[in-house]
């Protein structure tokens, strides 16, 4: 193990110091607000010649991820950035990294999608890019933001793998909020990421290669089960680097957090910064008595089905908290609900009261006491037999 | 020109390349796409003043050249796109060998007339 620096930092400015030790080979990235920091910060360190990265300057979102394709293909170790509208302008490069099977990491600095215009905080950016092919890290603080960086390097180019990652924390809320960050020494962060030996390289004139060419009935086919194959075996690489980085940092890297599990129940599950409010109230709330607990998937591509289902199965009720609708999806629930359900019915178990709390859209804040009212509620569905609405909203002018 | 093995088809998910790599560069010259056509240009030869704008416009290099000479289509790559028809300039004197028309030096026959 060794030894952090700490430092004040917002979430932003903590993923430039992991890039800045990185020291990716190429950043192609577009400025957009909450993630403008990020690439702001890290473009710095260029110009004052700190890093060694080609930092390409785009016109657009659709032209930074497709910088991105055209340097990994050509072997290099790549990063970038990017929030909600910047993030749907990607869309097409998005599927076209995984298919190609580029690790590229990206962080997402969790904003709302227009329209209306909205630039705080919720995450219908990246979970409609949930079935892009990317695996997804979701950071509580910028701390993780941090870690999950540095993790999603090695997760990204492990031979077996060779996926994109997107590593995405809460816009302001984490993206800006001003936290105490331990930075790794700059050799440690070095040493762990190791140098990237790309399988094939474009510009590797002595073994030629085509890449991205064309792909029809007779072969794509067997390549997305290929990719499938990837995605579904990639949870025990992602366990293997988080325990290593675990070792080296001295901080857990659960797949999934849980707190007060072992006898919660009550729990609610949920993602990023509102799992820190969540574990506050149940903290309050487990020294007056209440057994409850929180749940909180670090990774969510893939789907930890069985880490999640582990921890909730015994429960009497559990809430499940999404900062994003899956608009159409079943009575309009979010994606962590909809993959929560699934999960708990393919894996056999069936009669757990469970409710979706849609919350936080557009930055609305998220409170204790609204947090608070979840386990009351949940309560009062264990208590009564009666789930009542599936679907309901939180901090919702109602 | 480099030959090549022609692509198996037949080869189960676990033995494909990820990411559709392909390491034989140029193997596809043994992709026939010349099935694809509906339309085949036709030449007349003895009229052509070997300008090569089709050489150069042809987008599939379907073009066959002899020592700087066009001498004719390489109908195995041949989409039939009709760019060649479109962009030859050459106004024929003599009725087209081929289809018997007036008009340019390549024209475009429907492929039906080839195949039973």
């Amino acid at each position: 193990m060794v030894t952090s620096k700490y430092m004040p930092l917002d979430g932003a400015n903590a993923v430039s110091q992991a890039m800045r030790q990185i020291d990716p080979d190429v950043v192609a990235a577009y400025p957009i607000t909450p993630q403008t920091a990020v690439v702001q910060n890290f473009s710095q360190f260029v110009a004052d010649g700190i890093v060694h990265t080609e930092f390409v300057a785009v016109e657009s979102e659709h032209a930074a991820m497709s910088a991105c394709v055209g340097a990994s293909a050509a072997g290099a170790r790549v990063m970038t950035a990017t929030s909600a509208n910047g993030l749907a302008l990607m869309w097409e490069m998005l599927y076209i990294a995984s298919g190609m099977r580029l690790p590229i990491v990206m962080t997402v600095v969790n904003r709302a999608l227009s329209s209306p215009l909205n630039i705080h905080c919720d995450h219908s950016d990246s979970m409609g890019a949930r079935d892009s092919g990317w695996l997804q890290l979701y950071a509580e603080t910028g701390q993780e933001a941090y870690d999950n960086t540095i993790q999603a390097i090695r997760i990204a180019e492990h031979p077996d793998l060779l996926l994109p990652v997107m590593s995405c924390q809460d816009g302001f809320i984490t993206g800006h909020g001003v936290e105490r960050v331990g930075i790794l020494p700059d050799e440690a962060v070095r040493e762990f990421v190791g140098q990237y030996k790309a399988k094939y390289s474009l510009l590797d004139v002595d073994n030629p290669v085509t890449m991205g060419a064309w792909d029809f009935t007779d072969y794509y086919f067997e390549h997305k089960r290929q990719q499938t194959e990837a995605m579904n075996n990639a949870m025990p690489i992602v366990r293997a680097v988080s325990e290593e980085y675990e070792r080296l940092s001295g901080r857990p890297q659960p797949i999934v957090d849980c707190f007060g599990m072992d006898d919660a129940e009550y729990a609610v599950v949920v993602l990023s910064s509102t799992a820190g409010t969540s574990r506050a109230v149940a903290r309050q709330l487990r020294a007056q008595g209440w057994k409850v607990g929180v749940v909180k998937p670090r990774v969510f591509r893939p789907f930890p089905a069985q880490e999640i289902v582990e921890a909730i199965k015994g429960c009497k009720a559990v809430a499940v908290l999404d900062r994003a609708i899956s608009f159409g999806a079943l009575y309009g629930s979010g994606p962590l609900f909809t993959d929560t359900t699934s999960a708990l019915y393919n894996l056999g178990v069936t009669g757990l009261p469970i409710v979706n709390y849609i919350y936080g859209l557009g930055g609305r804040d998220t409170l204790p006491s609204m947090i608070e009212s979840v386990y009351r509620d949940l309560r009062q569905v264990a208590e009564s037999g009666d789930r009542g609405a599936p679907v309901r909203y939180l901090g919702l002018r109602e | 020109m480099p030959k090549y093995e022609a692509p198996r088809l037949d080869r189960p998910w676990k033995e494909a390349n990820p990411g559709g790599v392909v390491l034989e560069p140029g193997n596809s010259v043994t992709y026939i796409t010349g099935t694809w056509r509906t339309m085949r240009p036709v030449r007349d030869l003895a009229q052509c003043t070997q300008c090569l704008i089709c050489w150069i416009m042809c987008p599939d290099a379907a073009i066959t050249i002899e020592d700087g000479k066009v001498t004719g289509f390489d109908y195995e790559h041949c989409k039939g796109c009709g760019i060649c028809a479109e962009q030859c300039p050459v106004s024929i004197k003599q009725p087209h060998a081929v289809t018997g028309q007036m008009g340019k030096v390549i024209q475009m026959v429907p492929e039906t007339d080839y195949t039973s």
